[in-house]
């Protein structure tokens, strides 16, 4: 499959998932991720794997965990109000170490919200929007394309470091139509010794579980964990630059954003104001030394996000004070064109 | 016939009360399991409850569920391994109030799991609080002048309820107070065993089980209890079988 196709960006998902060998999907309808399932639900009985429409997205996501505890590759997608619904089943997967992947096609909110996109989920993404110390690996799709190629890194990850990945993705990257390829795909041999397969007389029993009741085994699991993740802040964090090499100034901006962010780069540059851009791919692992050497080289740093100021937050903390850094957002699935973040841009250089 | 422990029992103590139905439905379901010879293909799912360390005692492979939610975990691993024999093991709290909902359409899917329900009537973890099995006029902790049911409802009759979905094959209640009630209540779960091989929908064993700590009984006042009040809310026997062919 090397040709390139016109697809939906939740179409281009839910085939890469396809490819990448997902044994399950578990879903439940929200908009506006619904093509996920749809899609899915059409195409996995050909392949002989499970789709399921589940009760509701609190027993999706504890389906994924049945499933991902069996070893089998495993995945659930919503959108944020869905979300939100699986976050103890989030903890639960994460403290028992389950690799699965998560989706979230994020909307505007709080509460239900609007169905158009945003990206109000970002702290509830990377801070650990459940219960309990855990981390997710955070990874953002800016494109149909990443859509796809996200999916197969995403379980790769996932199962590497026996953790949850969750994509954060938003509605108009979902909805979008643009072209994408499905590159050939060579899924990493892992041995999954820990599944509830059955007990053989040969090993000890398994079972996957997230209950240390004693504080002494408890802290362990927290350190094993802790440590996990540090080697996961260590290896994986992923970014784009955008023109940095001469920038005066730069925007920090994920998913959406940062393709709105591209253009008023262009209409910045003919301005004669020198910005670049850094994407953050891993919003957990965050470029946070990238940022710092950033730092030492621009005036100013602008995070531009459709929510009121998430992320901004990790920015600051990996500048560190180094240089100024200013937000600009947009909320309630309103975009920002690219002329408004560059008047927005041109106050700051005035400053 | 010698009595033995059975193999599939790992030989540790077990944490329940004195009288408590727990260890005696564990080993049941472990006597099935090694009487049919399916360790190997046995997962289970535990709940939370007293029984959430259901997987210390077992000696096979278990998934520890989030709260209520061991019908949709189990759903997840029947649905990846249709072959094996996948059995979910929930209190009265867990199933019936914070779980019903998993429970419902899980049975409603006629998911090829069997639910072991062991109804004790309270919350037996957190020491004894109101279940919606709660029996009418019962005192528990949070129900200090007995549950009133103008305002609390009835207790739910699980079983009874879900012999109604289309999705279930065989439903059964009962108890284990007795010699000739553990006897039956073996029967009954070796019965939803062997019907997982059909694939024909779900299998539920009611438990009314013993709970004196939270009771404040003695085992055998506990035992008499059952007999003389719990069956007259939750009379025992089965409840669905299957047709003749």
């Amino acid at each position: 499959m090397s040709a390139y196709k016109l697809m939906k960006g939740n179409e281009a998902l839910a085939e890469a998932a396809i490819q990448a060998g997902c044994d399950a999907y578990f879903g439940y309808p929200i908009t506006p991720q619904s093509e996920v399932l749809e899609y899915l639900a059409r195409e996995m009985p050909k392949y002989n794997r499970v789709v399921m429409q589940a009760e509701s997205e609190v027993a999706s996501i504890n389906m994924v965990y049945g499933a991902a505890g069996a070893g089998f590759r495993t995945m659930t997608t919503s959108s944020s109000p869905g979300i939100s619904l699986m976050q103890e089943g989030i903890s639960y997967i994460a403290g028992a170490e389950l690799p699965c992947l998560i989706v979230n096609v994020n909307r505007a909110g709080p509460g239900l919200g609007t169905i158009q996109p945003g990206q109000g989920d970002y702290f509830q993404s990377v801070k650990g929007g459940g219960h309990g110390d855990y981390k997710m690996i955070v990874l953002a799709p800016a494109s149909v394309q990443e859509m796809a190629d996200f999916v197969y890194l995403g379980f790769d990850l996932a199962d590497k470091y026996r953790n949850p990945v969750l994509m954060l993705s938003d509605g108009a990257i979902g909805q979008m139509m643009e072209k994408v390829k499905f590159h050939e795909y060579k899924r990493p041999v892992v041995e999954k010794a820990w599944a509830t397969t059955g007990k053989p007389k040969t090993r000890e029993r398994n079972y996957i579980t997230s209950l240390f009741i004693q504080p002494e085994r408890m802290e362990v699991h927290n350190l094993k964990l802790e440590a996990k993740y540090k080697k996961i802040r260590e290896n994986e964090v992923r970014w784009e630059e955008i023109q940095t090499e001469d920038a005066d100034y730069l925007f920090v901006a994920y998913g959406l954003s940062a393709r709105i962010c591209q253009k008023a780069i262009d209409i910045a540059r003919e301005k004669g104001i020198k910005v670049g851009l850094l994407r953050p791919i891993t919003l957990y692992p965050y470029p946070y030394a990238r940022l710092l050497e950033l730092a030492s080289q621009v005036k100013c740093m602008l995070s531009v996000e459709l929510n009121s100021g998430q992320m901004v937050e990790d920015v600051r903390l990996g500048v560190n004070g180094k240089v100024p850094v200013e937000f600009f957002g947009k909320m309630g699935g309103m975009l920002p064109t690219p002329e408004e973040i560059v008047h927005y841009l041109e106050t700051l250089t005035r400053k | 016939m010698v009595y033995h422990k059975p193999s599939t029992l790992v030989e540790v103590n077990m944490h329940y009360c004195p009288g408590c139905a727990h260890s005696l439905v564990h080993k049941l379901i472990m006597e099935v399991v090694e009487e049919m010879d399916i360790q190997e293909q046995t997962i289970g799912v535990a709940p939370v409850g007293c029984s959430v360390f259901a997987y210390d005692y077992m000696d096979i492979d278990m998934q520890e569920a989030a709260h209520g939610r061991a019908c949709a975990v189990a759903t997840g691993i029947k649905r990846l391994m249709p072959d094996k024999y996948v059995f979910t093991y929930q209190g009265d709290g867990d199933l019936a109030a914070i779980g019903i909902g998993e429970t419902l359409h899980a049975i409603n899917r006629g998911e090829n799991i069997l639910i072991v329900f062991m109804n004790n009537a309270v919350y037996g973890m957190t020491s004894g609080q109101m279940a919606p099995t709660t029996l009418p006029g019962m005192h528990t902790t949070t129900s200090p002048d007995g549950r009133d049911v103008s305002f609390y409802g009835a207790p739910i009759k699980v079983s009874e309820l879900m012999a109604q979905l289309p999705g279930s094959y065989f439903v059964s209640r009962q108890a284990v107070n007795s010699a000739n009630a553990v006897r039956r209540a073996k029967k009954a779960l070796l019965q939803a065993f062997k019907y997982q091989q059909l694939h024909k929908g779900t299998c539920l064993v009611e438990i009314i089980g013993n709970c004196p700590s939270n009771w404040k009984m003695t085992p055998l006042e506990a035992s008499k209890f059952i007999d003389e009040e719990m069956v007259k809310t939750f009379p025992l026997g089965d409840i669905k079988v299957p047709k003749p062919v």
